[in-house]
């Protein structure tokens, strides 16, 4: 078995445009963006709509809830982990990591839910566990 | 307007350096202009366009440019990782076409293993203004793991196996052995690449290319300049080039932007992927060849593991000889980027220079094509139809 480790997350660093996004996560919540044009919502988010270039975007918090669309086990460095893609009940998929769990059981089509890792001297970032 | 039949390869030189402590990486973009141009029977004074990457030194061409000594009146510097020299095969095409330069020079160089870079297994970080920076940096992106989850859902919506990827290898191999400057010279098994260690699921170390140091040099010319020189005459028949990205959020990783730029080239060229005779398709993983050969439209979208198997990609055996100087799996990767030595085995295949034991018959048309930057996420395809005229 192969436990996911903790692993030194490097800080993510925030601009004007994406300040409300960590300030959130600083709360624990994920944020995704809507246009209000189209209706559509995208990640990562942007202040204009990469769908139809409107800028009338608004924020949404995500509901936490996933599904592991394709993943990989970095095996080759000090402390291997998991980066995955992994689609949210909302629509848009996201790049991340999934731990918590045993890296030789994770699967593509695995339900998974929100937790938030520390990072290093930054905001914490949106990661997900099994459900 | 289009490029078809506006400009010609007239020269091609592959540095036979494969780890170069004592050269400087100016110096190996130097050597290879110098062997491209000598190759073409052309000199220094001739070239008027220049065309380098991210691997070049200092500002976009403005260094290269000095230090080589030359004096142009056309310069691109656009960077799309590994396929940049494929795509520059087109830029420079169009600029000829244009009235824009004569004799246009493509340099690559680069010391990735004298500089002992953990290529591959480390995110690489292009600095927080770039836009994705803060929100995949965070999760470790290496370029191992990007295209291993490209790999992972392949087999997860075709059923492709690791023994099918790993006959891609096989094959370079095959062709490996016969090219006296191949990094990795002998050939291995299909057990031998599954069995190798897993670096990132489900790619093995044999999945991957090699680290190594070298570079090369491509000479595109005017026509009028192509016929007065004494090699033979490769034409630049027609040129694709695309970039695929996340978009949004709506992630989809069973196509790459091969899809959108190989129809873009065979169209312009008018031929189509049963006309070609040898394939250089970029190999940084084997997934990244599948996923070509699919795209490109050589088989069937999810059909591509079927297809590798059993020897398919092996001159003289299968049905679409590919690599056969043994590619970045087996031969060469210089500065990470290996767009640029697919052109030279092309160009090689048609001149009917290859090595005897891999050169293939009545090769009279051929495809070029690159992917750079991360297959899973962002990434530029570039696709170029070269013919022997």
């Amino acid at each position: 078995m192969a436990q996911a480790q903790d692993r030194k997350i490097p800080a993510p660093e925030a601009n004007p445009e994406t300040q409300a996004f960590w300030d959130a996560a600083a709360r624990g919540q994920l944020l995704l963006k809507r246009c209000k044009a189209c209706g559509e919502l995208h990640y990562y988010p942007r202040a204009i709509c990469p769908f139809c270039f409107s800028d009338k975007t608004e924020w949404e918090p995500a509901s936490g809830k996933g599904k592991i669309y394709s993943w990989s086990v970095m095996r080759r460095v000090p402390v291997p982990y998991a980066i995955a893609y992994v689609t949210l009940a909302e629509g848009p998929t996201m790049l991340a990591n999934i731990v918590d769990c045993d890296l030789d059981q994770i699967r593509i089509g695995q339900d998974v839910r929100l937790v938030f890792k520390p990072t290093d001297g930054g905001p914490p970032v949106a990661m997900f566990a099994p459900a | 307007m289009s490029i078809k039949d506006k400009a010609y390869i007239a020269g091609i030189f592959e540095h036979p350096t494969r780890k170069a402590d004592d050269k400087s990486l100016a110096q190996l973009h130097a050597e290879v202009a110098k062997g491209a141009l000598e190759d073409a029977g052309l000199a220094k004074q001739d070239v008027d366009g220049y065309f380098c990457a991210g691997d070049a030194p200092g500002m976009g061409p403005l260094s290269m440019v000095d230090y080589l000594g030359l004096k142009v009146r056309h310069v691109d510097a656009t960077d799309t990782g590994g396929s940049s020299y494929i795509l520059h095969v087109g830029h420079a095409a169009e600029a000829i076409a244009a009235g824009k330069c004569r004799v246009a020079l493509i340099t690559l160089a680069g010391r990735p293993r004298a500089m002992g870079q953990a290529t591959g297994t480390q995110p690489r970080n292009l600095g927080m203004a770039t836009p994705d920076a803060a929100f995949e940096f965070p999760y470790g992106p290496t370029t191992a793991n990007m295209y291993a989850m490209v790999a992972m859902r392949h087999m997860h919506e075709f059923g492709t196996t690791s023994e099918q990827l790993a006959w891609i290898k096989v094959a370079a191999s095959h062709h490996a052995q016969w090219n006296p400057h191949a990094m990795l010279p002998n050939v291995v098994t299909v057990e031998e690449v599954v069995s190798s260690p897993m670096i990132a699921d489900p790619l093995h170390r044999l999945d991957c290319c090699v680290i190594s140091d070298g570079g090369g040099a491509i000479i595109v010319a005017h026509p009028d300049v192509a016929k007065s020189l004494k090699r033979p005459r490769v034409k630049v028949r027609g040129a694709g080039e695309a970039v695929k990205h996340p978009m949004g959020g709506r992630i989809d990783l069973t196509y790459s932007g091969a899809a959108w730029s190989g129809p873009a080239a065979f169209a312009e060229a008018g031929v189509t992927p049963r006309d070609i005779k040898y394939a250089s398709i970029y190999d940084s993983f084997t997934i990244t060849v599948l996923m070509q050969i699919e795209d490109l439209g050589f088989c069937e979208k999810g059909q591509g593991g079927k297809f590798v198997a059993d020897g398919n990609l092996i001159s003289g055996t299968g049905k679409l000889p590919f690599n056969t100087d043994g590619g970045g799996l087996c031969n060469n990767h210089p500065s990470n980027r290996g767009g640029l030595t697919k052109v030279l085995e092309a160009v090689r295949q048609l001149r009917g220079e290859a090595h005897p034991k891999v050169q293939v018959k009545n090769c009279d048309l051929a495809v070029a094509h690159g992917t750079g930057g991360q297959l899973g996420s962002r990434h530029g395809s570039a696709t170029v139809i070269l013919e022997r005229e």
